[in-house]
């Protein structure tokens, strides 16, 4: 029955392992593509094999004194009055404390480093992109070149990326795995991130924060392509007919899908500012304020729900 | 760890029961309670005083605290509720001298202060909606009405309890068991007057000064 | 008349929920049926619905615990299948609608109806009697709690049936949560049945503090506590901070829903982050207030069957008293990525990483109380040993999350998924089966079956490790929680796993229902007659199993930390005083159970508009209360010859050296 158990649990672990390596180019946090992801890779493992100094004897130790001192075995010491020693307590103080010293040293260091409002470069090195989600979907905007993308995110590899995000939803998370880490965007509130892919590819971007019904379609394509690439790209955009104002705007957030890449040629100047303030909490909002709460009823309603809300 | 040992030489000697189980000071047991639940209330207050500082500049546009606040009313307001505060301690005394008529009195007067309280109050409030600064209008009138009306809410269950105590006493007198509720009320008028001057502060004061 | 309630409420046309919803109703029936064949109905409301015992009120708060784990794993199960399923072009068997309510009730559920009613029982039943008290300080107010708790969970009930339940997670952030994106009465349902019941526990927490402090017996200073006390009053001192900041929280949040104000609405000077910050510092000590006594329990269950005194009891004390500070300075862990300032992130992520430390010394206390004991690898100590060494490996990857950027890439993935649940199953529920194993011979008076148990344990382990291995591999393939679904073909591999997984866990709570069912058959044969089944060490085990009515005829008088093994040795363990007297206690009271009626109600009211009704019961609350706050015969006596004929009715076993 006991060997039985364990060959069970034997099993169990090595079909986890099978489910580890099932793809192991699909494990995309250990597989980054930007030096971002790669720095906080390298911290994951870092303080993983800090840890297993005490979690192994600890695991060791939780079956072998078990079975060592089990009730059957008389032979072995049996001390019903100790339950003090100094010498024991001072060290298991202090070998958690000694790894938290060198962990908390660690967290410091690669906290301010890989600080995401941290710039990869100088101003004029690096490609600005403002971030919007919306219900369920990401508005890209591109201000040096003028253009903006729904649904779509196009960069030159090797390019230190700037984005400013926000949300004219709920709260939503900004995360391209691949590259590294998310922020969320927020309503009426900038976040920033920097990134930078150093290969060409096609990463998934996504939402990591759940934003209700159309959330599991969040995803969007991340592409990280040569400067011709990305020339040839813009042009592709700015072919367009489609132009982004307000109008335009108004109706681009209201709940649902989108179904692919979306193009705008030409933008309203101040896009972005006249979003986040649209909930400005000191001052009245503008022209863009929704009425209420009937601008969004479409939320519950969208997904076939009863509509108690009508 | 001093609480503990020094509630021990009371209860562990004597075992005679004091009119609970377990042979321990019931009275002593509900004040204590009692005062640990005011403590409880003390963080809903304090959650409520929180998110009014962060909000406290969130006009959206609409009234600031110097277009609403007139400090003269507040300050009326204000002596309304420690006065009635000093008339239930003075009740107090009476119930500690075992003079029922004088508790009558002191819980009357209490009681009619309170409701003066309450009645600005809600003077203020109506006025503030009529002029179109309800608690919809804006973040910081959603904290401000919250915060004072939670207190306001706390008021009007401290007047009925008034009421309550006030039918007790005409019913059955200054019995142990009257006391004992008599004492948390008081507990309860008094922690009242100390989240109000924490409102009164707060938002009233740093309000129009700012 | 009905607010918003139509008939259209009733999700008629959704085959699962209707099924949910017959198969629950058609329960409720059979039970009160059966009440009725057996003409139960004056023994359940003399001696339980009204009850004030500590012991019986304890008894039905783990009756509901049992019932809402029934529940809130049945939306596991669906979610699991749901997630092994819908990949691709497949929609799986969920629409998003009912799938956002399937996980969102099972993190309310789980949390709020299933580890805090556990909590809540398991004090009820232990804590009088472990400090020697014949009831806690308030009883009625512990009645209140529980019919409270009850009122709560029914509401979360009802919502399978009439409406919906909530679609926007079990933390109900904002601005979703608002009127503007959630228009249904799902948020609402959660809304009322989490502060209904949060009320109850806030009341409970002020109850057991109270007791914990002033009800001692003679004797028992502070650092003679039982370690099951001691993490006890440590939760409840977090109670009383920790739930207000829901409260609170909540009452804002209905306040933008009933009266349009603006607290945590994205437009007109509302402030999204206040309440994601002040939900998580009710949020995380809430993960300690249902972890704590967990650790208690582990700390009797581990020196109890190792017949050897805790190691290192004082430095267990501070670690514990340690972790409940420091858990009032973590919660912002909960949200490094919400561009806060590195600095800002990195005292929270220390801080969060020094609890590591003071858990770690726990941990070893445990060990070293093992080692050189006699260890009897009973049900309860092998929930142990598995806690042990799954525990730690949550632990490893909690403080793996508080590095801020490895936060940024792991968190809301199911690498987060997979880190709490390997916190609270190991932390809680496993210390949770442990003690009801433990002290279920004290409660009812006869032991569970061990081969069932065991059984139960072994699924419950596998069908662990089973279930969320693969989500920490999801989390490093980039997986988001709270998918409906997915298109990465990748991800369906390790889903299929994971339900296979939770299959087995569904097999270990079904070995625990028979475990039930047979230990009840052979209750005979099981029985404890001593009161003292474990050859345990602290008061419990001095009483009757069950106890009679007043726990302890004579209050003892403690001289150590293990006050009862040490009664054991010096013989004065079952030892007859020269002549009993009078007991007090107090009477069983109709007012608790009709106050949870009364707010079951008014939630209900106030969750479809129902507003005269809401104004109804409101009123009756309050003269409810009133009524009580006016009564003053509470009390009755127990005359000394009758606790002489019970006490003489018990069974003592012989003592060696005892002298009688």
């Amino acid at each position: 029955m006991k060997r039985n158990t364990a060959s069970a649990f034997a099993a169990v672990l090595g079909l986890c392992a099978l489910a580890a390596l099932s793809g192991c180019s699909e494990l995309a946090l250990l597989d980054p593509k930007g030096p971002i992801g790669e720095a906080e890779r390298r911290l994951i493992f870092i303080a993983f094999g800090l840890m297993l100094i005490v979690v192994i004897p600890v695991i060791v130790m939780a079956v072998w004194f078990p079975h060592k001192y089990r009730e059957s075995n008389t032979e072995a010491e049996y001390a019903p009055k100790w339950s003090h020693s100094g010498k024991i307590e001072l060290v298991m103080w202090l070998i958690p404390l000694v790894i938290v010293i060198l962990l908390s040293t660690l967290l410091w260091i690669e906290t301010h480093r890989l600080d995401p409002y941290k710039p990869l470069a100088g101003p004029d090195k690096q490609l600005p992109v403002e971030v919007v989600s919306l219900d369920w979907k990401w508005l890209f905007i591109y201000p040096q070149q003028g253009v903006a993308v729904v649904n779509e995110l196009v960069f030159p590899v090797g390019m230190p990326l700037a984005f400013d995000i926000t949300s004219d939803t709920v709260m939503t998370s900004f995360f391209i795995p691949r590259l590294g880490s998310q922020i969320y965007a927020m309503g009426g509130m900038r976040t920033k991130l920097h990134l930078l892919a150093d290969t060409e590819g096609e990463y998934v971007g996504q939402n990591q924060q759940f934003s209700g019904a159309g959330y599991p379609d969040m995803f969007f394509p991340a592409r990280a392509v040569s400067q011709a690439g990305f020339d040839a790209w813009l042009q592709k955009v700015k072919a367009s007919p489609e132009t982004l104002d307000m109008a335009r705007f108004d109706e681009l957030r209201k709940p649902g899908l989108a179904a692919g890449p979306v193009y705008f040629s030409k933008i309203a100047p101040g896009l972005f500012e006249a979003i986040l303030g649209k909930y400005d909490p000191m001052t009245k909002q503008g022209s863009l304020q929704p009425a209420s709460h009937g601008g969004h009823g479409g939320h519950g309603g969208q997904t076939g729900s009863q509509g108690h809300g009508q | 760890m001093t609480t503990a040992q020094m509630a021990h030489p009371a209860d562990a000697p004597g075992h005679e029961a004091h009119g609970g189980p377990g042979n321990h000071d019931m009275g002593e047991i509900q004040a204590f309670g009692f005062w640990i639940y005011l403590m409880s209330d003390l963080i809903v207050f304090s959650a409520l005083f929180a998110t009014y500082v962060v909000m406290a500049h969130n006009y959206a546009g609409g009234p600031t605290p110097k277009d609403l606040f007139e400090l003269p009313a507040v300050l009326v307001e204000t002596m309304l509720l420690l006065t009635s505060s000093a008339a239930y301690g003075l009740a107090m005394v009476a119930m500690h001298k075992g003079d029922p008529r004088s508790v009558r009195l002191g819980l009357m007067a209490a009681f009619a202060l309170g409701l003066g309280f309450l009645v600005m109050e809600l003077a203020e409030f109506h006025h503030f909606i009529g002029i179109g600064a309800g608690p919809d209008r804006s973040g910081f009138l959603s904290a401000f009405f919250t915060l004072v009306g939670t207190h306001g809410l706390h008021v009007t269950f401290g007047l009925l309890w008034i009421v309550v105590m006030l039918v007790q006493l005409s019913s059955k007198g200054l019995t142990a068991p009257v006391k004992g509720r008599l004492t948390r009320l008081g507990m309860f008028w008094h922690f009242l007057d100390i989240v109000w001057i924490g409102v009164f502060t707060v938002v009233y004061l740093l309000g129009v000064v700012q | 008349m009905f607010g918003k309630l139509t008939l259209a409420a009733v999700p008629y046309h959704d085959p699962i929920v209707m099924g949910a919803v017959v198969g629950s109703l058609l329960g409720a029936l059979a039970v009160l049926g059966l009440i009725t064949y057996l003409k139960k109905w004056p023994y359940l409301w003399c001696e339980w619905l009204t009850s004030v015992d500590h012991k019986k009120i304890g008894i039905m708060y783990i009756i509901l615990s049992l019932i809402m784990l029934l529940r809130g794993f049945s939306d596991a199960i669906m979610m699991r299948a749901q997630q092994a399923m819908a990949v691709g072009a497949s929609p799986g068997f969920l629409p998003p609608d009912h799938f956002n309510q399937v996980f969102s009730a099972h993190g309310t559920i789980m949390i709020l109806f299933m580890a805090m009613p556990f909590l809540s029982g398991l004090m009820n039943i232990v804590i009088p009697q472990q400090i020697g008290a014949r009831d806690v300080a308030f009883p009625f107010l512990n009645a209140v709690s529980l019919w409270l708790s009850v009122a709560g969970a029914l509401l979360v009930m009802v919502s399978l049936g009439v409406g919906e339940f909530s679609k926007a997670g079990w933390s109900g952030y904002t601005p979703l949560t608002e009127l503007a994106y959630s228009p249904d009465t799902g948020v609402d349902y959660w809304l009322w049945s989490v502060q209904i019941s949060g009320v109850g526990t806030l009341l409970t927490g002020i109850n057991f503090l109270v007791t914990i402090i002033k009800m001692r017996a003679p004797g028992m200073t502070l650092m003679r506590m039982p370690l099951f006390t001691w993490t006890a009053l440590l939760t409840n001192i977090l109670i009383i901070f920790a739930f207000p900041m829901l409260t609170a929280a909540l009452l804002m949040l209905s306040l933008d829903r009933y009266l349009g104000m603006h607290f945590f609405t994205n437009d007109l000077g509302g402030n999204t982050m206040m309440y994601i910050n002040l939900f998580w510092t009710w949020g995380h000590p809430e993960v300690y207030i249902v972890i704590l006594p967990a650790f208690g329990i582990y700390s009797e269950v581990v020196a109890t069957f190792s017949r050897k005194r805790i190691f290192g009891y004082t430095s267990l004390v501070y670690a514990t008293a340690v972790i409940m500070f420091l858990s009032f300075a973590v919660w912002a862990h909960h949200f490094f990525t919400m561009g806060t300032s590195a600095n800002v992130n990195i005292f929270f992520g220390i801080s969060t990483m020094v609890i590591a430390i003071p858990t770690g010394v726990k941990v070893f206390n445990w060990l070293f109380t093992m080692y050189k004991g006699r260890v009897r690898l009973t049900t309860p100590m092998l929930w142990t040993i598995g806690f042990l060494t799954t525990f730690v490996l949550g632990g490893l990857t909690g403080v793996l999350m508080s590095i801020p950027p490895a936060d940024y890439v792991l968190h809301n993935s199911l690498f987060l998924i997979a880190h709490f649940h390997n916190m609270l199953i190991p932390g809680t529920l496993f210390g949770f089966l442990a003690g009801f194993a433990y002290w279920f011979p004290k409660a009812t008076g006869f032991k569970l079956d061990e081969t069932w148990g065991k059984r139960s344990f072994w699924c419950w382990l596998i069908g662990f490790y089973l279930s969320f291995v693969p989500l920490y591999v999801l989390g490093f393939m980039g997986m988001p929680r709270r998918m409906q679904h997915y298109d990465n073909p990748a991800w369906q591999l390790p889903l299929i796993v994971a339900a296979v997984g939770t299959l087995i866990i569904a097999a270990g709570i079904g070995c625990m229902l028979m475990q039930l069912f047979v230990s009840f058959m052979n209750r005979k044969a099981n029985a404890d007659t001593t009161g003292d089944p474990w050859d345990g060490r602290t008061l419990e085990w001095a009483t009757a199993s069950p106890p009679a009515v007043y726990n302890f005829a004579v209050i003892p008088e403690v001289h150590d930390i293990d006050a009862f093994w040490d009664m054991k040795e010096r013989g004065l363990a079952y030892a007859r005083p020269e002549r009993y007297e009078d007991i007090v206690m107090p009477k069983n009271s109709w007012h608790g159970f009709v106050l949870g009626v009364v707010a079951f109600v008014f939630g209900f009211a106030v969750i479809w508009h129902i507003w005269w009704l809401a104004g109804a019961t409101f009123v009756g609350m309050i003269a409810v209360v009133t009524a009580r706050g006016c009564a003053d015969d509470l009390f009755m006596v127990i005359p000394a010859e009758e606790v002489a004929r019970i006490e003489d009715a018990r069974v003592r076993p012989a003592l060696p050296g005892s002298a009688g």
